[in-house]
């Protein structure tokens, strides 16, 4: 019998003060492929908030903080529902790097952590989590997941195997929404013009539901349009690929001809 | 002009440019036509990401052997009879212009396209000698000096700000009768524009790279005026920044490729020269040839974590996927080199954050000028180390926004604290929180928040003003709470 895979949880601050719906799905999806969750509860926030805004001294601590929680328990993996959180959490290796304490567990910290849908997709070689959800949708495609984190494709792939989803390509899916941590709340003029851009081109797709892998910019686009009273639904991918879930439907990519798509893509940009 | 182009606050530029829908329409239009040509002009290159890393790694070892390819390069131009002139700051630069200028008794010169004669205010500056006249013969340039020097937006479309109708504006004021075709145009400023040149005898150009072992200017363009400008005239002055250099012919060519394709995604432009003064046997060319070579505070970025960014091309990919610059396009900035590049640039020149030190905020930090950028600077990076310098050393914001900020850097480093804000009931927020009238579904359980307290931090104003905030969870639903439960019925499930 094979031991059981054990994953740490790293929930971001975002999902564990305000969206508690995200973190369970995530939860579920991954104890549903096996793999056992621990959730150290020393653990706050990424850093990322204060790092960005230029307080790189003061946010020593807060990394130290989540470098300790995050490796206080026996874990494989860590994953997090958040492309940017995980990718900063990634940076810590090269912020770190002549520390003398932290060099060491920084570089564990960035071999053992993955964005959720990287994890399930790239490391569970899960193509198809048995779920379905009938609607039309559209992806937002966060920055940071894609340019830092370097991960443009796993969600797209697992969304594409979702029963009944029918996925509606976003114009100009490059382009930031305007959030940019503390950006939005600093700069409200330009983040208002950017996310009123993403929330046009969301709304000519005429989807359903906006789907993205980053709570944070969902926040902020969801924000947005409900204060536009647009019509819309807001789902997490945790949340959708948690949807009325099969078990007969669960396809592992080894089981099929799939060819696993580069995290990349065609790397011109 | 010089580097500082309004005196107007960010904001204010900001408020402005918000205002201008015809630009945000013409820049997102340019940027959405650009990316496609860009993309299909580098993929056909193939091999896209060795490409970078060999501009890269050029660009690199240059700025680091700089003074010995200085050296280099102006010895060359010197035993082939032309001059150099190494020029620390604008004012040096623009006084030894005109010096040359009145001692060769200039009266009409030309000029074509270069960022860093605008850098230096040099139109203004020679304009100031009696009888001198002078023309800009790069198209866009030409439409700027006639619309009475309207400042350039973007560093390689000057006019991108410009429709064809308000260009036709400016040419009826200097005799166009005809319709706004551009090409009819563009027909008639070629005509206005010859006799010019016939007459001119001085002739500026800027330089896209200078080659340091045999002396020549490569210059890439597509209009054919700048090898007007350096064949015509009996005078030719090339302006360059210090560290346009490129060790030989062979670094040119990967850089013309690198540069061509993200500028304007062609494989090359339609001219691409290199050129040098007139040699004893050639028919054309300038008999009288100067280098001036600039750095007005470029050395300020030498040795610190802002050296890369002069390993800058000025193809102005940066700018065409830049977010920010879509919405308040070029006049935003303040500055004339605006977009990533110049966010990151523009503070380094002015050596210090009084005039663009609100410039590095104004930013996402989405990395798509990184990521887009042929010789990799880490733009994003550089704009988030601006921040990391003003924060840390200069302690220039003592608004409560610091105040708040050093706190939340207190309470996310301190799970005890941090536990306080999970276990409260949020307070602060409740009673602005209401749960009437959501038209997005599943963001809202619990409630919104869409108002705030006039006295309230100027942060949550910025995020409330625009879009609603979700009411945080009660403690016991929040994702901790459920998580311990979860964990508990699991062990009860196994127990029982
Ligand atoms: S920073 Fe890079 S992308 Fe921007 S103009 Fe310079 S070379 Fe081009």
């Amino acid at each position: 019998m094979h031991l059981q895979m054990k994953v740490c949880i790293f929930s971001t601050c975002i999902v564990d003060l305000l969206f508690p719906n995200v973190g369970k799905a995530m939860v579920e999806v991954l104890e549903r492929f096996g793999c056992e969750t621990v959730f150290p509860k020393g653990q706050v926030c990424c850093g990322q908030p204060t790092y960005n805004s230029g307080y790189s001294k003061e946010t020593i601590k807060t990394f130290y903080n989540e470098i300790d929680a995050l490796l206080s328990v026996e874990a494989d993996y860590i994953v997090g529902p958040s492309g940017s959180c995980v990718a900063m959490l990634k940076e810590y290796k090269d912020i770190l790097k002549d520390d003398p304490a932290y060099a060491q567990k920084a570089q564990i910290l960035y071999d053992k952590t993955y964005e959720f849908t990287q994890f399930i997709y790239r490391v569970l070689g899960i193509l198809d989590c048995g779920a379905q959800l009938d609607a039309t949708a559209t992806f937002h495609r966060s920055c940071h997941m894609t340019r830092l984190l370097k991960e443009r494709t796993a969600p797209f792939v697992l969304l594409d195997h979702v029963k009944d989803l029918k996925m509606i390509p976003l114009n100009n899916v490059q382009l930031c929404c305007g959030f940019g941590g503390t950006f939005s709340a600093k700069e409200p003029e330009i983040s208002e013009a950017m996310v009123d851009d993403k929330v046009n081109n969301i709304v000519a797709t005429k989807a359903q539901v906006l789907i993205g892998a980053d709570q944070a910019c969902l926040m902020n686009i969801g924000g947005r349009m409900n204060r536009r009273g647009e019509k819309i639904k807001v789902m997490h991918i945790a949340e959708v690929l948690n949807h009325n879930v099969d078990l007969k439907r669960v396809k592992y990519v080894k089981d099929t001809d799939h060819q696993m798509v580069p995290a990349n893509g065609s790397g011109v940009f | 002009m010089g580097l500082k182009t309004s005196n107007l606050t960010f904001d204010e530029r900001v408020k402005k440019a918000k205002q201008d829908k015809f630009m945000q329409a013409a820049v997102g239009k340019a940027q959405d036509a650009q990316f496609e040509k860009r993309t299909r002009a580098r993929e056909e290159l193939g091999n896209w990401n060795g490409w970078r890393d060999l501009g890269e790694q050029i660009r690199q070892h240059v700025i680091k052997y700089l003074p010995d390819y200085l050296e280099e390069f102006s010895a060359n131009i010197e035993k082939n009879g032309g001059h150099v002139y190494f020029a620390k700051t604008d004012v040096d630069a623009t006084n030894y212009i005109k010096q040359v200028a009145k001692e060769k008794q200039v009266k009409k010169v030309v000029k074509s396209k270069s960022m860093v004669t605008t850098e230096i205010d040099l139109d203004k500056e020679l304009l100031k000698l009696p009888g001198l006249s002078l023309m800009e013969t790069d198209l866009a340039e030409f439409i700027l000096q006639e619309d009475n020097w309207d400042e350039p937006t973007h560093i390689v479309f000057p006019t991108l700000h410009k429709n064809r109708d308000q260009v036709r504006e400016v040419f009826q004021k200097i005799g166009y009768t005809g319709d706004n075709d551009p090409e009819h145009m563009g027909r008639f400023a070629r005509k206005y524009l010859r006799q010019y040149f016939m007459e001119a005898d001085l002739g500026i150009t800027g330089c896209n790279f200078a080659i340091a072992d045999n002396g020549m200017i490569n210059l890439v363009t597509n209009e054919g005026n700048a090898d007007l400008t350096m064949a015509l005239p009996k005078t030719q002055i090339v302006v360059m920044g210090m560290e346009r250099i490129v060790p030989s012919l062979k670094e040119a060519e990967v850089l013309d490729n690198l540069l061509c394709r993200s500028a304007v995604g062609q494989k090359l432009t339609s001219y691409c020269t290199f050129s040098a003064g007139k040699l004893a046997d050639e028919l054309d060319g300038p008999e009288d040839f100067h280098v001036v070579i600039l750095d007005n505070g470029r050395s300020n970025a030498l040795n610190t974590a802002f050296e890369p960014i002069l390993q800058c091309i000025r193809c102005g990919a940066c700018l065409n996927v830049c977010p920010v610059y879509r919405q308040i396009g070029g006049q935003g900035y303040g500055s004339i080199y605006p977009g990533p590049m110049g966010k990151v640039l523009s503070p380094v020149l002015d050596g210090g954050y009084e005039n663009f030190g609100e410039l590095p905020y104004a930013c996402s930090l989405c990395g798509a000028c990184s990521e887009t950028c042929p010789v990799k600077i880490p733009l994003h990076e550089l704009i988030l180390e601006h921040r990391k310098v003003e924060m840390n050393k200069l302690h220039l914001d003592h608004s409560l926004n610091n105040v708040i900020f050093k706190t939340i850097s207190v309470g996310t480093k301190t799970p005890i604290l941090f536990k306080g804000a999970l276990l409260g009931e949020h307070l602060a927020l409740k009673p602005f929180s209401n749960k009437k009238e959501n038209s997005v579904e599943n963001l809202y359980p619990e409630g919104k928040v869409d108002k705030v307290p006039k006295i309230a931090p100027s942060l949550i104003h910025g995020w409330v003003d625009v879009r609603d905030l979700a009411e945080p969870p009660k403690v016991k639903e929040n994702f901790r709470h459920w998580y311990d439960r979860h964990q508990k019925e699991k062990r009860g499930e196994i127990n029982g």
